[in-house]
């Protein structure tokens, strides 16, 4: 294996690209360290990200949004008091990943990059319409998160393309979003279903949703049925009923030792409706 | 595969290796620098034996590459006593016995330390789930959170 530290993200693109065989990117290296170790990945080339200026970096741009740098990581976002006011919801997800341990170097790019439908750290970038930059041989281009993740461990990325930073969109006045997850125990686990919610109220009634479900299909899902259950109501009890329905309309899992396709489908409904409870709180105790 | 020369600062001491790009630097710590305190448990980052600190982030060596220690500085077990004085949490984890076998120990003290120095005054809540990454089978982990607390408490006063 080859280890190559790059200095800038087009020499990373580049040396990617003229990489014939397995390529990895090194952010947080809590997935590919473990995919190493267990011979599931061989890499011949691994690209070290951390030395290239600003990837540790949180800048608020001048919109008010904030770009996070690629090696940022759980514990550095989790006591970002900014991102926390404006996406509590993005940095609760990201902080449901692993121990403190894992905490210390896990990223939010590395969880989207990694491909798991059941990434904590991606429902809730995909609700708050964050993007990304890939830099590749062509240049750069901006692209919503939810267009990166492909299937299980799998990304829309080509050779030579590399993520270059994470855009959140400004939060703007009267905006929640929350992020919740199933699991059987209280730490530590995979999720059985994630589920997030961003939406913004004029008054008590909402303007705009994007409500987003996880480990429930191949990727992470955006489904605009349950933001349609949700916009121009209160959050009655109707207005509930419909968001629930919606969600599980959207259920494709699988069946597997951490939940059944029925339980999967039930628990979605169960954690849009209490995740668009909580984003419609934040929302409205921050006007 | 060339070796890679990496000059990193271990318990405060300068120190040099060479490493193969695909090793960690948990197995460069036990098998270059003979700093064997740290311990691999599942070697994947799931129990927390192999804790250190890098760059005063709490960190599993198993997932960290040892090439990318270079110019960073690692925090051990080995650099937890001062001499032959022992920490408060290694007094407390003896007085409170809060090991059986002691694999987990060393990773636990380290991610203890780590959690005492940004938050003197941890709950039983907190201090469970900061440790929720070191895992123990022996001691069903209670003697270790009242270790944990009573160590504070004593740092805590002497301050």
């Amino acid at each position: 294996m080859r280890y190559h530290v790059a200095e800038t993200f087009e020499e990373a693109s580049r040396l990617a690209m003229a990489a014939g065989g397995v390529t990895r990117f090194l952010a947080g290296g809590t997935d590919v360290l473990v995919q190493m170790r267990a011979g599931a990945v061989s890499p011949d080339d691994l690209i070290d990200l951390k030395k290239i200026p600003g990837v540790r970096d949180i800048v608020q741009a001048a919109d008010g949004g904030w770009r996070i740098g690629v090696a940022v990581s759980g514990a550095q976002l989790g006591v970002h008091a900014g991102v926390k006011r404006d996406w509590p919801g993005v940095v609760e997800g990201m902080e449901l990943v692993g121990s403190t341990q894992v905490q210390g170097r896990a990223t939010l790019i590395g969880n989207l990059c990694n491909g798991s439908p059941a990434a904590d750290g991606v429902p809730a970038l995909v609700a708050a319409g964050a993007t990304v930059t890939v830099t590749g041989p062509g240049g750069h281009r901006d692209v919503a998160i939810e267009a990166i993740p492909a299937g299980p461990g799998k990304t829309a990325l080509r050779q030579g393309e590399v993520i270059s930073a994470l855009t959140l969109p400004a939060r703007g006045a009267r905006g929640g979003d929350a992020y919740l997850r199933f699991i059987p125990r209280t730490e530590m686990d995979i999720a059985v279903v994630g589920c997030a919610v961003s939406l913004r109220v004029e008054g008590d009634t909402i303007t705009e949703a994007r409500v987003v479900l996880g480990a429930v299909a191949p990727t992470v899902v955006l489904v605009p049925e349950a933001a349609g259950a949700l916009i121009g109501t209160t959050l009655d009890d109707a207005a509930l009923s419909a968001l629930d329905a919606a969600a599980q309309a959207a259920c494709k899992p699988i069946n597997d030792k951490r939940g059944t396709v029925e339980f999967r489908t039930e628990v979605a409904g169960v954690l849009a409706r209490r995740a668009a409870r909580i984003a419609y709180d934040r929302a409205r105790g921050a006007k | 595969m060339s070796k890679i020369h990496v000059s990193t600062t271990v318990n405060g001491d300068p120190v040099e290796f060479l490493a193969d790009p695909r090793e960690s630097l948990l197995d460069c710590l036990r098998n270059h620098l003979d700093l064997t305190g740290t311990k691999e448990g599942c070697g994947t980052g799931d129990c927390g034996a192999c804790s250190v600190t890098l760059d005063g982030t709490l960190v599993c060596s198993c997932l960290v590459l040892g090439v990318e220690a270079d110019g960073k500085s690692v925090g051990t077990i080995e650099g937890m006593a001062t001499g032959a004085e022992l920490h408060p949490l290694q007094r407390k984890f003896i007085e409170h016995a809060a090991l059986q076998c002691g694999f987990c120990t060393p990773g636990i003290l380290v991610a203890a330390k780590a959690l005492l120095e940004q938050n003197d005054n941890p709950s039983e809540s907190e201090i469970r789930y900061w440790l929720a990454g070191n895992l123990c089978r022996c001691t069903g982990y209670d003697k270790i959170v009242r270790a944990v607390m009573d160590a504070a408490a004593e740092i805590r006063g002497a301050a």
